[in-house]
């Protein structure tokens, strides 16, 4: 007999009461939003997860700062006007964990119900390559403030509202490639250990293509591919010490990167093989004696302890550490920059005072150059929506006098030396031979 | 030679830390028919209480730094015994004799309520207790390879664990009327076993390994936030490859997997991932209950 599904009543009807509760709830608080006179920027990024600690948190402590100190009126010049053009900033701050998917329909309601003037977010490739299209689609001004992958605009192609203010990874491996081949002309061999997926893959074809453009000579010794968040890296350490590499190049980060060199560290791997952690930055503040003077380490442009000296870094960083308690990492630079690009954009085509347009921002951000804690960034790539910056990579250097950990022997790299040109694919540009860097 | 005795160690080791892991897991669902989704929770909260005890234990003069090896067990007793009495008794016990789907589900839901609590407690930054780590030294293997004693000590662990579990499960009376309700619950029941009692004790001991895989975890790794959630898709895998409820499963399981990853990062990296999941379709293709799991009769 085919049975007749039914609903208890009573569990119907609190089921009914719930759900309209939270649709008039949410129906009302969009329509507040929309003419409320603020300006609402959807803040999206890790509040949960693995990445929350090295990434999320850091950048979402930046928004806060940030957004406070602009609509206090109290940032520096050229942000002296309170907020964003003179209307007060509110945002709507979302966990960015919980997978592409599930982002690009949070990504919907904010534009579509929460009613956000415009986004500012993502640290996943994977979440940016499936918001950059549901992006135009909506019609929202969208900022990508992190994540590295370099096919995000080759998913959009002829983007309007999509923008990404920091740099990509294949920057970061060309660089670093360029200062092992300077610091380090006479090595033979290298190895790799990448998490296993779009990152870690990209991260190590681009580095492994520029070093053999730059080192011929050198030869890959081992490859290893631990899952992402692995944590025990027992037999990766066993197999790249059994290798023998001069360097070892890694794009590992978070709690990875930290256990990998805690464990590699105990057992001697770093005695005779140097380290290049193309997002090492994050670790100066934790690695304390665990890592070797030495290792070689990149903060994805020139952020936390690269930043340059300039009046903008000089009221974060002391800013963000009293508040916090911890320095600025780069992903809280990158936040910081995002949010003033955003701002300048606007004020740069909106009527004082007025609500910016989302086609005033798109216009203003395409091709803006502007000032951050970073020193400026130009929007100068892929038609004005993809900054341009320079890179710097360093050195670790422990001091246990202090207990603190820094960066030495830095070397910066031009945005025209590590940056394909418009209209070449990273891969075609490193084989052959980076045409048209414009090198120092 | 060297690769060979590389890859002997390190499956040792990792194969030592599975099935530390895993213990808890298979024990309470042997006994408690509970497929325990929360014991990665277990795993966080003892990395959590372990990493930050140890972090202010070496953060000032607190005595011999040897101590910090018992803080470890310490921390895992104390966050063990707590979890496994409170959610015991709090909620499975309103729930036993239910559907394990259902049982599923809500040990799932308590993961992720855990997971919330772990990162109100402590935060969202990483914390570490290397020093237990580096302070038994490395031993020499050869010219090459090194490693550290403490890695080599978890197999010393993971043994004692696993011969300790045999001998009262085997060698004692508690752990005969054990067996019995593992074997059958309700007849263990009509012979006078109190059985809520040995459910009580079994989620507690579950509980204790789960948490003291990671306290003992914690010095070789940065405990973060989502530690828990990656332990607990391993342990599933070892698991059912021994088979579900069985120690000598457990123990099979971990010495398999951790033997092949262990020979595919030497000898074929990029099979790595595929490696683990690749040993539990071909034990399940040919044994569906697991390497140790006995064939049930479907009840209608």
């Amino acid at each position: 007999m085919k049975s007749i599904p039914h609903f208890p009543s009573q569990t119907f009807r609190l089921a009914a009461s719930a759900a309209a509760i939270t649709l008039i709830t949410g129906m009302s608080a969009s329509a507040v939003a929309a003419d409320n006179g603020k300006y609402r920027i959807g803040i999206v990024t890790f509040l949960s997860g693995a990445a929350a600690g090295p990434f999320g948190v850091p950048a979402s402590n930046a928004a806060k700062l940030t957004i406070d100190t602009l609509n206090s009126g109290k940032m520096l010049a050229p942000y002296t006007k309170i907020g964003i053009n003179g209307l007060e900033i509110e945002t709507v701050l979302l966990d960015e964990a919980g997978g592409a998917t599930k982002q690009a329909e949070e990504f919907r309601n904010l534009v579509q119900r929460q009613k956000v003037d415009a986004v500012i977010g993502y640290i996943s490739s994977g979440d940016c390559l499936a918001i950059a299209p549901a992006a135009e689609e909506l019609g929202v001004p969208t900022l990508f403030f992190d994540c590295g992958t370099s096919k995000v605009f080759e998913t959009v192609k002829n983007p309007k509202y999509l923008f990404r203010t920091g740099l990509d990874a294949v920057v970061d491996n060309v660089a670093a490639a360029r200062y092992v081949a300077e610091t380090r002309p006479n090595i033979k061999t290298v190895a790799s250990i990448q998490q296993n997926y779009a990152w870690g893959q990209d991260s190590w074809a681009d580095f492994s293509l520029s070093l053999k453009q730059l080192l011929p000579n050198v030869s890959v010794v081992s490859e290893q591919w631990p899952k992402l968040l692995q944590g025990q890296y027992g037999a990766e350490i066993s197999a790249l010490s059994v290798s023998r590499p001069d360097i070892i190049h890694s794009s590992f980060w978070g709690g990875d990167m930290e256990a990998l060199m805690l464990q590699g560290g105990a057992r001697g791997l770093f005695d005779k093989s140097v380290a290049v952690l193309t997002a090492g930055e994050t670790g100066v503040e934790t690695f304390k004696s665990n890592v070797p003077n030495g290792t070689v380490i990149g903060g994805r442009g020139p952020y936390g302890a690269f930043a340059p000296k300039n009046a903008l870094n000089d009221w974060f960083r002391p800013a963000f550490t009293a508040e916090f308690k911890a320095d600025p990492t780069y992903p809280a630079y990158k936040m910081v920059q995002a949010i003033l690009a955003l701002k300048a954009a606007a004020e740069k085509t909106a009527k004082p005072g007025v609500m910016p347009t989302s086609d005033q921002v798109v216009k203003g951000l395409a091709g803006l150059s502007f000032e951050a804690p970073s020193g400026t960034v130009k929007m100068a790539r892929t038609n004005g929506h993809q900054a341009v910056q320079d890179v710097s990579f360093g050195e670790y250097r422990f001091d246990p006098k202090t207990g603190k950990g820094s960066v030495a022997n830095v070397k910066t790299y031009a945005a025209d030396c590590v940056m394909p040109p418009d209209g070449s694919t990273p891969a075609d540009w490193i084989k052959a031979g980076f045409p048209g860097a414009k090198c120092k | 030679m060297t690769t060979l005795i590389a890859i002997l160690l390190d499956g040792a080791i990792y194969a030592s830390w599975l099935f530390l892991v895993a213990a808890g897991l298979t024990i309470i669902y042997g006994v408690m028919r509970v497929l325990n989704m929360a014991h990665g929770s277990f795993y966080a909260i003892g990395a959590y209480a372990a990493a930050a005890t140890v972090g202010w234990f070496f953060s000032g003069e607190h005595g011999n730094p040897y101590l910090s090896y018992l803080l470890l067990v310490g921390c895992a007793l104390l966050a063990g015994v707590i979890l496994g009495v409170v959610i015991e008794q709090g909620l499975l016990r309103f729930l036993m004799g239910r559907d394990e789907i259902l049982m599923v589900i809500v040990t799932y839901a308590l993961l992720l309520i855990l997971e919330d609590a772990t990162k109100l407690i402590w935060g969202v930054d990483p914390y570490f207790a290397y020093q237990p780590y580096r302070l038994l030294g490395i031993s020499d293997i050869g010219d090459i390879l090194r490693f550290a004693n403490y890695d080599l000590a978890l197999i010393a662990v993971a043994v004692f664990i696993g011969l300790a579990a045999w001998f009262v499960l085997n060698r004692t009376n508690k752990g005969r009327l054990l067996r019995a309700v593992i074997h059958d619950r309700e007849i263990a029941i009509a012979m006078g076993v109190n059985v809520n009692a040995m459910f009580a004790a079994t989620f507690v001991i579950g509980a204790v390994l789960g948490a003291l895989a990671g306290a003992l975890t914690a010095p070789a790794i940065s405990v973060t936030p989502g530690i828990g959630v990656e332990v607990i898709v391993l342990a599933f895998a070892v698991v059912v490859v021994g088979g579900l409820g069985s120690i000598g499963g457990a123990a099979a399981g971990a010495v398999l997997v951790g033997l092949s990853r262990s020979f595919a990062v030497h000898i074929a990296p990029e099979i790595e991932l595929f490696v683990i999941y690749g040993v539990m379709f071909l034990v399940l293709a040919f044994r569906p209950q697991g390497l140790f799991g006995q064939t049930l009769a479907r009840r209608i």
